[in-house]
């Protein structure tokens, strides 16, 4: 900061709100950004900091207020005329063309220079100029489909360059990306803004918040919450604006003494979609009052690894999943359960619950037919309401009532309902998988709540998640898994967020 | 049977074949076009009866060949309108459109034809053009270049077609709303504009596929295509919206087509069974092609009307 170039406001927002039927997603917002800073918006799922930055970038027009660029009013109805006015955006779901090159998704809606015939080698040449500039890697004649996630985010930054983008809006950037990924995109980030570019940066991570923003704004249900800066702010002032009330980051959690391995899997082979291996030989114990957390970056065989630990993937011979000594490797779900196995899946809406089933008949979606809720073959309708609301009590969920259709509740409260259900019968071994994904940080710090009881409780808990923070928030022991392969077990009193962020992305070897 | 393999029938039954392919390769790439942006249109049988009626009725009038090519192009052009109000302004569901076309084009012209001729009287057929020097050309001549004009439009279109969608910028805009119309969107490409030219396009050239149709034949039946766009909307399938295949399966299906009616001629085939011989050209050519075809993708955004969010 101090030269002239950095104090002129690039952008300003004045008094904007906007509604859709039954929402106000923004509702009388002021925000501003400067040249050579990063603005950074903070908000939970739906406090409508999408929508403000589709108002800026044309897609939405504004109800009410006036935006003004340069310290001149305004009006950009679409796309094309913010491009036009230098403001690039990167959206929260790529805009890329999967079958089309690198080059092609660049060139598109740019007038050439051969008309009207495309002219990809001219665009070639200045995207690789422009990779050479910022460290934007990537080839132009490659298939975006081909690509990795953190090369894709890329080929969306070069997108925004080419077009000369003095404003840059990136709409939660790093949701996909590998904390190395995360940490050579703020590298990128940087630079940009050295050369006088204004960045607004949207996430829900706090501490990438913290390490990225010059300023930051939090917004909740669609209005600002207040404004601060990284110096000022800490995690937990940040979380408490966000939310509305305070919340604890990091769960409390009381001294426990471990037992013995209540699940234990040896030498576990799975096979993935593709046919190959997406679980390679793994062994691991987990152990009565602990959380194991297994971190990685997603597609390193977690999911196939869940999956055949609760039963709905067939493992190759030769390894085995034993449970309290017993050995449930070919069982099937419904013997696990009974067993004493619950899991939380990672697609809740798919494998979670029934869509079009009301919150009660989610909530006993497992176990109706035990003699509780079932008299003479009939489901008992009256114990299973009297259950139902219970559980609603219980764990919090927030819903109308319990013939509430579950997918009109929102991710945290549909994650609540299936926690009751899975809770229910006292699990001796849970498997949770993403269990706060998507949900909302009230919900979450009441999940992990949860999750830590079990421990007390004594059961095995096993922790899939690819929110490193969560991880070290809640696990006992951290598993790191990368390429099917657990490549390190780290007590989590001596782990390093750096050392396990390298593992995950396989750089480092133990 | 032995005399069936001789040159002259062989070089006969290639001509034919590529003659009869020449209104499924019109259809067809218009229907890549089309689809290639994200819209299938199932109509385009129907269009190519009414363009086809256009061109024999002006025709039939005027004895003026190139009037009626220039009706059944504008007829084509005119429901192409019809069909892009109807899937990009009212965003109704395409599949269940595109039915409403056929029929509207099959009882339409039917009712024109009826109202307006009412007995069937041939009309001029389109002449045959001999490319100088090529069309003397031993074998190949006969059975490549001694065609009638819409044939080798037909096949100039497919470079045309290919060029076009892979190196224009207006061809990049159609593959990219056809695949994800929210990127070309976010780059200020409007998905509107670029589909609707498409499907103009589309129905411009499926207008000329029914003009070709009723100018060889030289004479307007009602439900003259018996079908035939329905066969080049599944060729745009089983071509993995490539030009080039396109091409193949149209030939293929040409080249069936011309040797079933040899045979038949030569009273190869019994009577009997030339009902199911007339059967035998679809079927061999979706066989073939089903096994031929490999697995690829369509357009990702195929049927799915735009709506920003
Ligand atoms: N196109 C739309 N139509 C109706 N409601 C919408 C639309 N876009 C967003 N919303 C609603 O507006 C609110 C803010 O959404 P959004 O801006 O996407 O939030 P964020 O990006 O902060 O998660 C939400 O309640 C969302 O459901
Ligand atoms: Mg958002």
């Amino acid at each position: 900061m101090g030269t002239s170039n950095t104090t002129k406001v690039l952008l300003e927002m004045r008094g904007i709100t906007k509604r859709f039927p039954g929402v106000i997603a923004n509702e009388d917002v002021d925000f501003d950004v400067r040249n050579g800073e990063v603005h950074t918006l903070l908000g939970e799922n739906g406090a409508g900091k999408s929508t403000l930055m589709k108002i800026v970038f044309g897609l939405y027009q504004a109800d009410e207020g006036e935006v003004l660029l340069r310290g001149e009013p305004i009006d950009i109805r679409s796309p094309s005329e913010a491009i036009a006015a230098r403001i690039g955006m990167v959206h929260q779901h790529f805009m890329l063309v999967p079958p089309l090159t690198v080059a092609e998704n660049v060139a598109l809606g740019l007038s050439s220079s051969r008309r009207p015939f495309t002219d990809l080698a001219k665009v070639s040449t200045r995207i690789s100029e422009i990779s050479d500039a910022h460290g934007l890697a990537v080839d132009p004649s490659t298939e975006v489909w081909r690509l990795s996630v953190g090369e894709r985010q890329r080929v969306e930054i070069i997108k925004a360059l080419y077009r000369d983008a003095e404003l840059l809006v990136l709409d939660e950037p790093t949701a996909v990306l590998t904390p190395q990924e995360v940490d050579d995109l703020f590298v990128i980030l940087r630079r940009m803004v050295d050369d006088g570019r204004g960045l607004i940066f949207i996430s829900h991570k706090l501490h990438e918040v913290m390490a990225l923003s010059d300023r930051i704004t939090v917004l909740r249900d669609g209005r600002v919450a207040g404004s601060t800066t990284p110096a000022e702010a800490t995690r937990e002032s940040l979380a408490r604006m966000m939310v509305g009330r305070e919340v604890r980051l990091t769960p409390h959690k009381g001294k426990v003494t471990v037992g013995d391995a209540r699940l234990s899997i040896r030498n576990l082979t799975v096979i993935g979609d593709r046919g190959t291996p997406a679980v390679k030989n793994l062994s691991l114990d987990v152990l009565g009052g602990e959380i194991l957390g297994i971190a990685g970056v997603s597609g390193n065989g977690q999911r196939e690894f869940a999956e055949a630990v609760a039963g709905l993937r067939h493992t190759e011979p030769g390894g085995t999943i034993t449970m309290d000594g017993a050995d449930i490797t070919t069982s099937s779900t419904r013997v696990r359960r009974n067993l004493g196995l619950a899991y939380v899946p990672e697609e809740r809406m798919r494998d979670g619950v029934v869509a079009e089933f009301s919150v009660s008949e989610n909530l006993v979606l497992v176990n109706h037919g035990s003699r509780e809720f079932t008299k003479r073959g009939l489901l008992a309708t009256g114990a299973i309401r009297r259950r139902s609301t219970e559980m609603v009590k219980q764990f919090a969920v927030k819903t109308p009532t319990i013939d509430t259709p579950i997918a009109s509740l929102s991710g945290g409260n549909i994650q609540k309902v299936v926690m009751a259900r899975e809770l229910s019968a006292s699990p001796g071994v849970l498997l949770a998988c993403q269990p706060t994904r998507g949900v909302d940080i009230g919900s979450a710090e009441y999940i992990h709540s949860r999750l830590i009881e079990q421990r007390e409780r004594g059961a095995a808990t096993l922790v899939v998640s690819e929110d490193l923070d969560e991880i070290l928030g809640l696990a006992d022991r951290i598993a790191v898994m990368y390429e099917g392969e657990i490549v390190a077990i780290i007590d989590s009193a001596d782990a390093k967020r750096e050392e396990i962020g390298l593992l995950m992305a396989g750089v480092l070897e133990t | 049977m032995s005399d069936f393999f001789t040159l002259t029938v062989l070089v006969a039954v290639v001509g034919s074949g590529v003659r009869l392919a020449t209104p499924y390769l019109l259809a067809g790439l218009g229907e890549t076009v089309g689809q290639k942006s994200g819209v299938l249109n199932l109509g385009i049988d129907g269009v190519m009866q009414l363009s086809a009626f256009s061109a024999y009725f002006v025709v039939l009038k005027t004895d003026n060949l190139m009037l009626g090519v220039l009706a059944g192009l504008a007829v084509g052009a005119v429901m192409g309108v019809f069909y892009g109000v109807i899937t990009i302004v009212f965003k109704a569901t395409q599949g269940i459109s595109g039915i409403g076309i056929f029929i509207f084009g099959l009882g339409f012209s039917d009712l024109l034809f009826q109202r307006l001729v009412g007995t069937p009287k041939p009309i001029r057929q389109l002449p045959t053009i001999e490319i100088p020097f090529l069309s003397e050309l031993p074998v190949v001549g006969e059975a490549l270049f001694q065609h009638n004009p819409l044939t080798y439009v037909a096949f100039i279109l497919v470079p045309v077609t290919i060029l076009f969608l892979g190196k224009t910028t207006f061809g990049l805009n159609i593959r990219a709303v056809g695949e994800n119309p929210h990127a070309a969107d976010s780059l200020g490409v409007s998905v509107e504009r670029t589909r609707y030219v498409a499907i103009l396009i589309g129905n411009t050239m499926a207008g000329l596929a029914g003009v070709a149709l009723v100018l060889e034949l030289g004479i307007f039946q009602p439900n003259l295509t018996q079908g035939l766009g329905f066969i080049a909307v599944a060729l745009v399938y089983f071509g993995s919206w490539r030009p080039s295949h396109v091409m193949a399966g149209a030939l293929l299906y040409g080249l069936v087509n011309a040797t079933v009616l040899q045979l038949k001629a030569r009273n190869i085939i019994p009577l009997s069974f030339s009902e199911l011989a007339a059967m035998a050209p679809a079927v061999l050519t979706i066989v073939a092609l089903v096994i031929l075809a490999q697995r690829v993708k369509g357009p990702a955004a195929l049927t799915k009307p735009f709506i920003r969010h």
